[in-house]
C-alpha cells in the first residue's frame, strides 16, 4: 500500500478565519435502530463515549459518534484505526439487522477556526448558527452553498466540516471566499 | 438655480468637499451628500432624459422612489446602469453619467419623439406593430429591441465580491425611521431577538425633518436616544444601508446591505444578501408623497414637497431661488415655511382646497407668504428648467389666471404609505377616504403556516400621519409581533408624540379639475415610462377595465421604479375615467424586490472558481496535467480523451480507441455509483428495484442488471456484484449515483418501510480503475499478488485481494468486449495504484483513454447507454432487452406498467444498427423519414439516431438507433435528412458490429 492522501493533503489558508484540511479522518456509517443495545454497544465500543442525541455529537476518548437520521450514526475515530472498527463492529452486532461500512475514503474535513468562524459558517448554511442556538455537541447535516455538509463546533471558535471527497476543493475555495478579508460581518 | 445654501445641512459635513464628475464634469459636493444633492448643489438640474420622448427630466425626489435622475455609474468592470442619484452617496472619484440620450443631454435627437406624441398614445405599439405580420420579426422587433431600456448593460464582467448571510431572528423590523425604532425597543424589551434594518445610512426616516417632539423631547434627539439604547441591547442587530428588499412565505425575508457602495475603497464585498427566517416581521417603511397630476409637472425644477424640504435640511442645498408650492394638503406647508426661514424666496402656496388649510398655513401667513386657496398650476413652462407657472383655479379648465416666474415648484398630492412589504406574501389593503391612500387592512395580514398573520404594520407605513399617532402605533406594533412571536411584551405606556395638527388634505387627482385636453396630454403620470393622464383616459375609453390591464397597456408602473410614484394618482385617474371608486379599480401587485438589487447579491459568491462544484476523482490532478480534454458528466469532470501534443481530439480518440482493441487501455472509472445493499430483505429488495432476478444471484458472482420506474421506463442500468449472504453492491451510471440511492430509500422509506434492507452510497469511498484489452492480464500479473487468469477469476465474477500491495476488489466486467478488469481501491490510494498500473503497462503499450472511446468501444458491442438509448421514454423492450426482464418473478419495478397497451403496442420503435451506406458517420439525433406527410405537412418520421461515431477499428460509421417495426427490416436503407442540407443514408443492421460472439472478452 501507498501513504494515503487525503483530496487536499492538508491544504491551509487564513484570512478572517484559518480554514484547514484537516486530512485523512476515519468515518464509518452505521445504519441501524439506535435505540437497540447492541447498535449503541457496537459504536460505543469504537469511542469510548455515548451514544449522541438527535442532532448532536457525542465524543469519547477514542472517537465521536453523530446522529446522522433516526437510523444512522456516523461513527469517527482515527482513519488508522477504521478498518478494523468496522470488522469489530460487524462482529459486534451479529445478526442485529445493521449495517457497518467504511466511509473514510469518500469525505474531506476542514477545520475552520477563529473568532469569526461562525460568521464564515453563516454565509455559507442555512443554520442558525448564533450563540444559543448553535454550540459545541450539537451537530447539523446541512447544506454549504451548493452541496451536502455536515457540520458541528469543537469549541466556541471551531468548527468542523464533512463533505464528500470529490467536492473537497470546491469547498475549500468556498471556506477561503466567505473568510476573504474586509468581510467580516459583525453580527454575533 | 438649484445652489447650496449658507448653512444648514444636517447630514453633510462642509469640512470634507468630495470631487466627483457628472458627464465628465467635474463637480464638488461634500461627505454626507447623496449624488442628487450634489448635484442640485452644483445647479445640474436636468439629470436625464425620459425613456419614450427623451423629455428632459431633474431629480424629482430625495429617495428610493425617485423615477428620473437614474444614471450610469462606475466605468469598465465596475460599471452599473439605472443607479438613483437619491439613493447613492458620494464619494470622491465617483464617476457618473446621463442615460437615454445622443448625442448629449443637452442636445438629445430622440427628443424628436416628443413632437410626434400625439402618433405615439397608450397601447401605439401593439397597434402599429401588428400589420403586415412579416414586419415584426424582420423590422418592428429588432428597431423596438433598440430602443428599448434606460441604461446600458455593462460589457466587462463584475469585478466586484457579493456574498449572502443567513440570519434568524425572533422579530425582523423592516424601516429605521422613528416607529421602526420604537416598535424594535418595544419588542426588544421582552427578550425577543429583534433585527433592525434601514434602508439609507441614517437612523430616523423623515422624522428629523418634519420636526415634532415625543415625550417633550425633539424627535431627533428622542431618535438618538432610542438608538443608543437598542445598540446597547445584546439582543438587537442594527444594519444600516440595508434595505428589506421582500418578504415571502413563513417569514422569510431578503435584506440588501450595500456594505461598500459608499465606499468602494474598502476592502470586502459590495453588496450583501440578507436571506432572514423571522418568527413575525414589522413593516416601518414610511410613505411616499404623491405628485399633482397638472401640465409639464416633469420639467426639472418640478420637486416633491417633502423631498425639497430634506434637500434643505439634510444638505443646505435649495432647487430654486424663487419656489411656488402647490398642495391639497397641509404637510406641503412644511416646505414653504422651512425655505422661507432659510431665506428662500416663497412666491406662493397653491392650495387647491378652497377653504386652505390649518394652523400651519397660519405658520406660513405669519411669515408672510401668500397663500391662494382653490387654486392650481394651471402649467409648468420651461423646458430643461423651470422657467415660470400659470396659476389657474382648481375648479376650472385651465385657463390662466396670472402667469409668474419662478425656478423652482414644491408639489404635494398627499402620502400613500409604503405597503410593498406588507403586500409581498399577501397582505390586502383598505381604502382611506379621509387621508385618499390604502392602507394595511389589519384583519387581512399575510399568513403563515398556522394561518397567523406574520407582518404588522407599524407608523406611517400603516397609514398614520401624525407624530402622535405613529409612536403609539409602533408600541402596539412591537407589542403584537411580539406576542405573536410567543413573547411576552413588557407593559410600557406609548411615549407622547407631538406634532402641528392639520386640516382635511382634499383629493386632486387632475390639476385644474375639468383640465383640457391640451393640458392633460401634458400631465405626466409615469415619468420613467412617459405616461400621461390622457393615455390613461384613452385605456378606459377602448375598454380597459382593469387596472392589471391598464397598467400593461399604458405600461404606467412598469418601470425601475415600478409605479412608486405614478400608481396611486394612475389607478385615480382611471376610476375617474371608469366612473368607478378607488377602492373598486384596486391596485396592481406588489412584488418583491421593492427596489432593485444587483444580479450580483442574487448570486452571492457563486461566480468563478466556486460558480458551481466540480467533482473530482483521485486522479483528477494526474488526468488533467496528462492532456485531458474535459467532459462535464453530471457535476463531474470527466477524460473525454488524453490529446498528446500535436493530436486533434478526435485523433486522440481513434488512436485510444484502437489501442483498447489492439493493446490495453486504461480508464479512470470512479464516478460510477457504488450502493450497497444490505439486510435479510435486501434479495427481495433488489428483486423489485430490478427487472431481472438478483436474489439468486450466487456471492462471489456479478450480473448486468436494468432499472425501471413505476411507469415501465429505463431509469439504470449496471453491474450488480453478490457480496455475501445479505450483501450486494450495485453499480449505477455516473450521473446514475444519487439518484438511484434516492430512489431506493424512498421505495424504503414509504413502500416497503418494514423489510429489513439497509443501503448506503459509497460511490466516493473508491477509486475505480478499469483496464482493458487483450493485454490486461499480462499487466495485471505483471503487479502481481492475484490470480486473475481465466479460471481463478472468470468472467462476471469478482475477487477481494491484494495486487501490487494494494488492498482491491477486482471485478470481471467488460463494458467494452475485450478481456477487462475493474479494480477498486479506496479513494485515497486511488493515483498510487493508478501509477503502479501505468507503470506495469509500459511494457504492454497502455494508454489512458476517455469517455469518448468508452462510448465507441460499447457501440461497436452494441451495448446500451443510459441517457443516448433511453431518454425517459424508452422501455428495456424498444432495445431488445427483453432477456434482462425476468418472467418468473411475481413483480418488479415497471412490470404492470409494461404491460399496458402502449407499452406492448408493436409500432413502438425498436433498437437497430445503423450503417452509413458510404462509410460517412449520421448525424447524432438525426430522424428518419418516411412516407407521406403527417397532418401538419410534415415529411412522416419513421425513426432516429441514438449514438453515432466513427469506428477505427471497423473504418466506418456506425450508429445505433430506434427505428419502427426495424428489427424486422433487416437490409433496409432508411434515409436521414441532416440540418447541413445533406441526406444520409444507412443500411438497418445488427446493432451488435464487432465480435458478435462475445469471444474477446471471455478469455
Amino acid at each position: 500500500m501507498s501513504e494515503p492522501v487525503s483530496a487536499l493533503s492538508g491544504s491551509a489558508f487564513c484570512g478572517l478565519v484559518r480554514v484547514e484540511d484537516c486530512g485523512l479522518k476515519g468515518m464509518i456509517t452505521l445504519r441501524g435502530d439506535l435505540s437497540a443495545a447492541a447498535v449503541k454497544k457496537a459504536a460505543t465500543g469504537v469511542t469510548g463515549g455515548k451514544m449522541p442525541s438527535p442532532l448532536t455529537i457525542a465524543s469519547g476518548k477514542t472517537g465521536s459518534i453523530a446522529w446522522m437520521s433516526p437510523d444512522e450514526a456516523l461513527v469517527m475515530c482515527d482513519y488508522a484505526d477504521a478498518g478494523a472498527a468496522v470488522g469489530t463492529m460487524t462482529t459486534a452486532l451479529g445478526t442485529t439487522h445493521s449495517l457497518v461500512v467504511d466511509v473514510s475514503d469518500a469525505r474531506a474535513q476542514f477545520r475552520v477556526t477563529g473568532p469569526a468562524a461562525r460568521e464564515v459558517m453563516a454565509k455559507l448554511c442555512p443554520v442558525d448558527f448564533a450563540p444559543g442556538s448553535f454550540e459545541p455537541g450539537q451537530f447539523r447535516r446541512t447544506r454549504m452553498a451548493q452541496i451536502a455538509a455536515a457540520v458541528w463546533m469543537e469549541d466556541e471558535n471551531t468548527f468542523c466540516v464533512i463533505c464528500f471527497r470529490s467536492v473537497a476543493e470546491y469547498a475549500f475555495t468556498l471556506l477561503k471566499t466567505a473568510a476573504a478579508s474586509g468581510s467580516a460581518v459583525d453580527v454575533f | 438655480m438649484s445652489t447650496r445654501l449658507a448653512n444648514q445641512g444636517r447630514l453633510i459635513d462642509r469640512s470634507k468637499p468630495v470631487k466627483f464628475t457628472f458627464n465628465g464634469k467635474s463637480f464638488t459636493g461634500f461627505a454626507g451628500d447623496t449624488l442628487a444633492s450634489a448635484l442640485l448643489a452644483n445647479d445640474q438640474m436636468l439629470v436625464g432624459r425620459s425613456f419614450k420622448y427623451h423629455r428632459p427630466r431633474g431629480i424629482v425626489a430625495s429617495g428610493a422612489e425617485e423615477p428620473n435622475a437614474l444614471l450610469g455609474l462606475g466605468s469598465g468592470d465596475r460599471f452599473e446602469p439605472n443607479q438613483r442619484a437619491t439613493t447613492t452617496e458620494l464619494f470622491d472619484g465617483l464617476e457618473s453619467a446621463s442615460q437615454n440620450h445622443w448625442p448629449s443631454l443637452e442636445y438629445d435627437i430622440g427628443a424628436v419623439n416628443k413632437a410626434f406624441a400625439r402618433f405615439l398614445p397608450a397601447g401605439f405599439y401593439y397597434k402599429m406593430f401588428i400589420h403586415p405580420r412579416p414586419f415584426w420579426k424582420h423590422i418592428y422587433e429588432p428597431f423596438i429591441r433598440q430602443s428599448a431600456g434606460l441604461g446600458r448593460a455593462p460589457k466587462d464582467r463584475d469585478a466586484d465580491r457579493y456574498e449572502h448571510f443567513y440570519a434568524f431572528t425572533d422579530i425582523l423590523v423592516i424601516g429605521g425611521g422613528v416607529a421602526g425604532l420604537l416598535a424594535a425597543k418595544t419588542a426588544a424589551q421582552s427578550g425577543a431577538k429583534v433585527m433592525v434594518l434601514e434602508q439609507t445610512a441614517h437612523w430616523g426616516g423623515r422624522a428629523p425633518v418634519d420636526g415634532g417632539t415625543v415625550n417633550g423631547t425633539a424627535v431627533a434627539d428622542y431618535i438618538a436616544i432610542l438608538v443608543t439604547e437598542l445598540e446597547a441591547m445584546d439582543n438587537v442587530t442594527m444594519r444600516l444601508r440595508c434595505m428589506g428588499a421582500g418578504v415571502y412565505d413563513h417569514g422569510y425575508a431578503l435584506g440588501y446591505e450595500r456594505v461598500t457602495d459608499h465606499a468602494p475603497s474598502l476592502e470586502g464585498p459590495r453588496h450583501r444578501l440578507w436571506r432572514i427566517r423571522a418568527k413575525q416581521i414589522i413593516t416601518a417603511t414610511g410613505a411616499i408623497e404623491r405628485p399633482l397630476s397638472f401640465a409639464g409637472n416633469d420639467v426639472p425644477g418640478v420637486m416633491l414637497a417633502a423631498a425639497m424640504r430634506d434637500y434643505a435640511v439634510n444638505y443646505g442645498v435649495t432647487p430654486g431661488d424663487k419656489v411656488i408650492v402647490a398642495t391639497n394638503n397641509d404637510d406641503a406647508y412644511r416646505t414653504a415655511i422651512c425655505l422661507k426661514e432659510m431665506g428662500v424666496d416663497v412666491l406662493r402656496i397653491l392650495d387647491a382646497r378652497d377653504t386652505g388649510g390649518g394652523e400651519l398655513m397660519e405658520q406660513a401667513r405669519e411669515l408672510g407668504i401668500r397663500i391662494d386657496c382653490g387654486r392650481a398650476i394651471g402649467k409648468v413652462s420651461g423646458g430643461k428648467r423651470v422657467k415660470k407657472v400659470a396659476i389657474c383655479a382648481q375648479a376650472g379648465t385651465g385657463a390662466a389666471l396670472e402667469e409668474i416666474s419662478c425656478d423652482a415648484v414644491a408639489m404635494s398630492g398627499g402620502w400613500s404609505p409604503v405597503v410593498h412589504l406588507w403586500s409581498h406574501c399577501g397582505g390586502k389593503l383598505t381604502w382611506d377616504d379621509s387621508l385618499s391612500q390604502f392602507r394595511p387592512d389589519p384583519n387581512r395580514p399575510p399568513t403563515g403556516a398556522d394561518g397567523q398573520g406574520f407582518v404588522v404594520p407599524a407608523g406611517t407605513a400603516n397609514g398614520e400621519m401624525h407624530l402622535g399617532e405613529i409612536v403609539s402605533d409602533a408600541v402596539a406594533a412591537g407589542k403584537k409581533a411580539t406576542q405573536d412571536a410567543g413573547f411576552k411584551a413588557k407593559r410600557t405606556a406609548a411615549p407622547r408624540g407631538v406634532d402641528t395638527a392639520y386640516a382635511p388634505m382634499e383629493p386632486v387627482w387632475l390639476m385644474p379639475r375639468n383640465a383640457e385636453m391640451e393640458l392633460r396630454t401634458k400631465t405626466w403620470l409615469d415619468y420613467q415610462n412617459d405616461v400621461k393622464v390622457s393615455d390613461v383616459q384613452l385605456a378606459a375609453r377602448e375598454g380597459y377595465e382593469s387596472v392589471e390591464h391598464t397598467k400593461r397597456y399604458t405600461t404606467l408602473g412598469m418601470a425601475t421604479d415600478q409605479g412608486k410614484l405614478s400608481n396611486i394618482n394612475g389607478l385615480a385617474t382611471l376610476a375617474n375615467a371608469l366612473d368607478a371608486k378607488i377602492p373598486q379599480v384596486g391596485t396592481t401587485t406588489f412584488r418583491p424586490p421593492y427596489t432593485p438589487i444587483s444580479m450580483g447579491s442574487i448570486g452571492g459568491e457563486a461566480r468563478g472558481e466556486v460558480f458551481q462544484p466540480i467533482r473530482r476523482t483521485p486522479m483528477h490532478d494526474w488526468n488533467e496535467a496528462h492532456g485531458a480534454d474535459w467532459e462535464p458528466v453530471g457535476q463531474w469532470r470527466r477524460p473525454y480523451a488524453y490529446v498528446r501534443d500535436g493530436e486533434t481530439v478526435h485523433d486522440a480518440v481513434m488512436r485510444e480507441t484502437r489501442n483498447v482493441r489492439e493493446a490495453v487501455g486504461i480508464l479512470d472509472a470512479s464516478t460510477l455509483g457504488k450502493i450497497v445493499v444490505k439486510g435479510p430483505d435486501a434479495g427481495r429488495f433488489l428483486d423489485m428495484m430490478y427487472t431481472n432476478m438478483m436474489s439468486n444471484l450466487k456471492p462471489g458472482k456479478c450480473r448486468y442488471g436494468l432499472m425501471c420506474s413505476e411507469n415501465g421506463f429505463l431509469i439504470d442500468d449496471g453491474v450488480v456484484a453478490r457480496i455475501d449472504d445479505d450483501t450486494w453492491f450495485c453499480h449505477t451510471t455516473t450521473g446514475g449515483a444519487e439518484r438511484i440511492h434516492a430512489h431506493m430509500e424512498e421505495w424504503l422509506q414509504t413502500e416497503w418501510w418494514d423489510w429489513k434492507v439497509y443501503v448506503a452510497n459509497v460511490t466516493e469511498q473508491f477509486a475505480q480503475i478499469a483496464v482493458v484489452g487483450p493485454k490486461a492480464r499480462a499487466v495485471l500479473e505483471k503487479l502481481g499478488g492475484m490470480d486473475v487468469g481465466k479460471d481463478d477469476l472468470p468472467f462476471m465474477e469478482w475477487r477481494d485481494g491484494i495486487l501490487g500491495g494494494f488492498d482491491v476488489r477486482i471485478y470481471r466486467i467488460s463494458f467494452s468486449g475485450e478481456l477487462s478488469y475493474e479494480i477498486a481501491v479506496s479513494a485515497s490510494q486511488g493515483q498510487a495504484l493508478w501509477n503502479a498500473l501505468r507503470s506495469a503497462g509500459d511494457g504492454f503499450g497502455m494508454m489512458p483513454y476517455g469517455t469518448e472511446t468508452l462510448h465507441i468501444l460499447r457501440a461497436e458491442k452494441g451495448f446500451i447507454m443510459i441517457g443516448d438509448e433511453s431518454d425517459g421514454t424508452v422501455i428495456p423492450q424498444d432495445l431488445g432487452l427483453n432477456w434482462a426482464i425476468s418472467k418468473k418473478k411475481e413483480d418488479f419495478l415497471g412490470k404492470r406498467a409494461q404491460q399496458r397497451s402502449h407499452m406492448t403496442d408493436p409500432t413502438r420503435w425498436k433498437l437497430v444498427g445503423l450503417e452509413t451506406t458510404d462509410g460517412s458517420v449520421l448525424p447524432d439525433g438525426a430522424y428518419a423519414v418516411g412516407e407521406g406527410v403527417n397532418a401538419n405537412g410534415q415529411r412522416n418520421m419513421v425513426g432516429r439516431v441514438t449514438s453515432t461515431y466513427y469506428s477505427p477499428n471497423l473504418n466506418k460509421g456506425i450508429a445505433m438507433g430506434l427505428v419502427l417495426n426495424g428489427p424486422d427490416r433487416m437490409g433496409e436503407v432508411l434515409e436521414f435528412p441532416g440540418t447541413d442540407g445533406k441526406i444520409y443514408t444507412a443500411t438497418i443492421v445488427d446493432p451488435v458490429f464487432y465480435d458478435k460472439d462475445g469471444e474477446k472478452q471471455n478469455v
